[in-house]
């Protein structure tokens, strides 16, 4: 997994995630989205390099929006990768995270998940 | 807990139950759409059912079932309450109840006419749910999930017919209502070191989506703790799964066999029932309102059903089925499982929400059940120890120690409190004596064919266990002599001018230490005449006696009397009131009767608030000490025994006529041999009884005393004018009055025949 993080002048962070974002890289994931949560109003995570995304990622991700929710603070995914789009459709929580797609190719927009 | 044991509790418990079911009865007959009133007689019906096949009574739990069927139909508003239906419900009732209690010995009761009655009754009630079939859904799957027994068969032989429909029973024991949905429901909830041990919680979705169709997911992190604590290799995922498969329940289970180490899986099958889906709901950790929301999103639940449930999970926490130990349950469970109705996660599910019921009703039940001998126990030593503190407070004072004085006053405070208070556990309202009177007059009234109102009043009021017990008699005496002679037909009552409706009143209250109890109706009010011709002819009075109007109407209750003209089945044997007044009388209280012609009769029943220990008023007469009941106690006086020769045997009492009882004279006792009695004054209690006063003419008045009553002896059990004794706190014995006896015996008589009457007749309801 590879992190970079970049702000700019308006107070905006880009994070650029990339690789693996599998258990073994959650406990580093965690750190590095509450880290800039902490010192940032608005995010946004870049996952258009990320090729694999298992549960532990993924809860991380979950885990990230909702302290942004529960904060004020703004933080979107974008540029979703095949890899990212596949879970979240999976477990139907595309809905969840509010972001518009980049890419095309949905299979189906059941989403029924519920907000935290 | 033996079984015949947990069907005793369970007859007790039934009991209450099925009067719940008779009050909606009869309640549903005035009001023949009160919804609370259905639910409540369908949940009486789902308790019996499901506590009589938790206990072994297989053959009440399959008749309760089939009833439970076409209450349920009644609920769903596919059946209308009408008058026949209820009829047959309440006969059904009165069956079960019946079976219940003869069923506590001998759970296979061999009863010709119990189960030819079970066999009329259960095929009447058939009809009902024959009537318009409902056409079931379509099964999906191979297995239906545990359904309603089919009973469009032709009338099959009973036992074969018991045995199937008892069997059926046992699997519906936790059945409710079917839900429409056709999709399995899936519940997952991934244990948190699932993702360590490699289970991937992504990959079970995936899997699931290859063997059939997900039709809706939820995704649940609830369990994910705040930011700090969340352990990012921890799992917090669970997932609500809709999902149409055409695999058979097996296959759907074995599909998740892999990953049920490390997750919670529950399924439920197509068209499960409602309940099960709201046992799910509850034993998920989630908010319910949160779970009843994803279940209604995925379509799962309609809102209808989702509602229906959550009621159910309600109510069924209150009426609870019998209390039983696992090992009954259990029972249940594995046979269950071996009919191959239920996969063990469901029978697993319900038997822990049978436990669940349970536990909550123990937290819910704040009532304790004690032995009544216990508690008598308990009011026989309070009294000792009101005797022995009335003894302690007598010798302080002749210490005259101001300190000990003190405490002392502070125990005697405290013993009076605790008398109160264990006098109070014996206490029960009145109300559920009253409310079977219901059902009386509803059956009693329509087999004679007139229409009566019951009004119910101070049905909060209390009185003692005991009396409770033993008044119910003699009430239903008078209830009926009120139906049956009091109230008139409905064409002669319009005839007379009155409400086609008659209305009979019960009415219970507290009066100077006294229950009340009246029956009054507004019928055609006692005949006179006819009862001074009856007498006549009995030979209770002779021609040439002048009797007062009350005088006459008490001869109702004096053996032989009836003025029915004709004999009923109810009434009119001049058996009856006699007894009333004697089963009234053996608990000390009286009996009063207020009658205007063609208005009405009012029936009064004075008893007294307790049996064992009451505050008293103490005084001497003569050189013996006497006791009479606190409340009976108006005032007292004092008068110049010249004011009191000028009439003897009467009191001008701020101008009110006063009867006067010389206590040393009627007991005889010996005069005063205090020297100064001659110039003393006098003492006078005024005391009453109902609305009868007189004064008791006595030499010192001693003050309030906390009187434990003891019975008299064998010997003394007639005297009259004295209804007990008490001790003092000196080691003497003090006579208790009987004031109601003293006062007709001797006081009143003579006053009515010499003066107008006291006290201006009450205007009857």
């Amino acid at each position: 997994m590879h992190i970079s993080l970049e702000e700019d002048d308006d107070g905006l962070c880009v994070i650029h995630l990339a690789g693996n974002l599998v258990l073994s890289e959650a406990a580093a994931l965690k750190t590095a989205l509450l880290d800039a949560l902490k010192r940032h109003l608005d995010i946004e995570v870049h996952l258009s390099e990320v090729s694999e995304l298992d549960s532990a990622g993924f809860q991380v991700l979950v885990l990230a929006k909702r302290e942004a929710l529960q904060t004020h603070k703004s933080l979107h995914l974008c540029k979703h990768s095949p890899a990212v789009l596949e879970v979240l459709e999976t477990y139907r929580m595309v809905s969840y995270f509010g972001d518009p797609l980049v890419l095309s190719g949905t299979r189906d927009n059941d989403e029924s998940g519920g907000t935290a | 807990m033996s079984v015949q044991q947990l069907r005793k509790i369970f007859a007790l418990e039934s009991e209450e139950t099925l009067q719940h079911m008779e009050d909606a009865l009869l309640q549903l007959e005035k009001e023949p759409t009160d919804k609370e009133a259905i639910n409540t007689l369908f949940r009486s019906a789902h308790t019996i059912k499901g506590s009589s096949g938790i206990v072994g009574l297989d053959a009440i739990s399959a008749f309760t079932h089939t009833l439970e069927n076409v209450l349920d139909r009644v609920r769903n508003g596919d059946l209308a309450m009408d008058l026949a239906l209820i009829q047959l419900l309440l006969a059904c009732h009165d069956h079960v109840r019946n079976w219940t209690n003869l069923s506590i010995d001998n759970p296979d009761v061999q009863d010709a006419a119990l189960q030819a009655n079970t066999v009329t009754l259960q095929e009447r009630l058939r009809e009902y749910l024959r009537e318009t079939p409902k056409p079931a859904p379509a099964p999906v799957e191979p297995t239906p999930p545990p359904a309603t027994p089919k009973t469009q068969d032709s009338l099959p032989s009973l036992p074969e017919q018991d045995k199937e429909e008892a069997q059926a029973s046992k699997v519906t024991v936790l059945q409710e209502q079917l839900v429409e949905d056709t999709n399995w429901h899936i519940s997952l909830r991934f244990a948190e070191d699932a993702l360590c041990n490699g289970i991937e919680p992504l990959a079970i979705v995936r899997y699931l989506e290859e063997r059939g169709r997900i039709v809706s997911l939820s995704t649940l992190l609830d369990t994910m703790p705040a930011a700090v604590e969340m352990n990012p290799e921890s799992c917090y995922l669970g997932f609500e799964i809709a999902f149409k498969t055409e695999a058979d329940k097996e296959s759907v289970e074995s599909m998740l066999d892999l990953v049920r180490d490390y997750c919670k899986v529950q399924i439920l099958p197509p068209h499960s029932l409602l309940s099960r889906y709201i046992d799910l709901i509850q034993a998920l950790p989630e908010n319910t309102m949160r779970l009843g929301d994803i279940l209604l999103k995925s379509g799962t639940l309609t809102p209808h059903e989702l509602q229906a449930g959550l009621h159910l999970q309600n109510t069924q926490l209150l009426p609870a089925n019998a209390p039983s130990d696992t090992q009954a349950q259990r029972r249940i469970g594995e046979i269950l499982v071996e009919q191959g109705a239920v996969p063990q996660v469901l029978v697993d599910a319900a038997l822990d929400k049978q436990k669940q019921v349970r536990d909550t009703k123990i937290h819910i039940q704040q009532t304790l059940q004690v032995d009544a001998e216990k508690l008598d126990q308990l009011i026989n030593l309070v009294g000792e120890l009101v005797i022995a503190n009335a003894s302690v407070r007598l010798l302080s004072q002749q210490n005259d120690s101001e300190r000990l004085n003190d405490s002392i006053a502070t125990m005697s405070r405290l013993v009076e409190d605790i008398r109160n208070s264990s006098l109070r556990m014996r206490m029960v309202h009145i109300g559920n004596t009253f409310n079977r009177f219901r059902r009386m007059v509803h059956d009693i009234s329509r087999e004679l064919g007139k229409s009566i109102d019951l009004v119910l009043e101070g049905s909060e009021t209390e009185l003692d266990k005991s009396m409770v017990e033993k008044i119910n008699d003699p009430l239903m005496h008078l209830v009926r002599n009120a139906i049956d002679h009091g109230i008139e037909a409905a064409q002669l009552r319009v005839s007379l001018g009155k409400a086609p409706q008659g209305t009979l009143h019960l009415n219970a209250y507290h009066d100077s230490g006294n229950i009340v109890i009246e029956v009054s109706d507004d019928g055609r009010g006692l005949d006179r005449d006819k009862i001074l011709n009856k007498a006549l002819e009995k030979g209770l009075i002779t021609a040439d006696q002048e009797l007062t109007e009350r005088d006459i109407d008490r001869l109702i209750f004096e053996p032989g009397i009836s003025t029915a003209t004709a004999v009923t089945e109810l009434s009119g044997r001049g058996v009856g009131l006699d007894v009333v007044k004697r089963n009234i009388s053996e608990l000390n209280g009286s009996v009063e009767v207020d009658s205007l012609r063609g208005e009405g009769t009012r029936i009064r029943i004075y008893l007294p608030l307790t049996l064992a220990i009451i505050d008293g008023f103490l005084f001497c007469s003569g050189n013996a000490a006497f006791v009479v009941p606190l409340d009976r106690v108006i005032e007292c006086v004092e008068v110049s025994r010249n004011g009191l020769s000028e009439h003897e045997g009467y009191l001008n009492l701020r101008g009110r006529v006063l009867p006067l009882l010389y206590l040393d004279r009627l007991f005889s006792l010996g005069q005063d041999t205090n020297p100064e009695a001659a110039t003393r004054r006098q003492n006078i209690i005024v005391v009453r009884h109902g609305e009868q006063q007189a004064g008791l003419v006595v030499n010192s008045l001693q003050g309030e005393f906390q009187a434990v009553i003891k019975p008299l002896g064998k010997i003394l059990e007639h005297l009259h004018g004295v209804s007990g004794a008490t001790i003092l706190g000196s080691g003497e014995v003090a006579l208790i009055l009987d004031v109601p006896a003293l006062i007709q015996k001797y006081a009143k008589l003579d006053f009515e025949s010499s003066r107008h009457p006291p006290v201006a007749t009450p205007k009857l309801i």
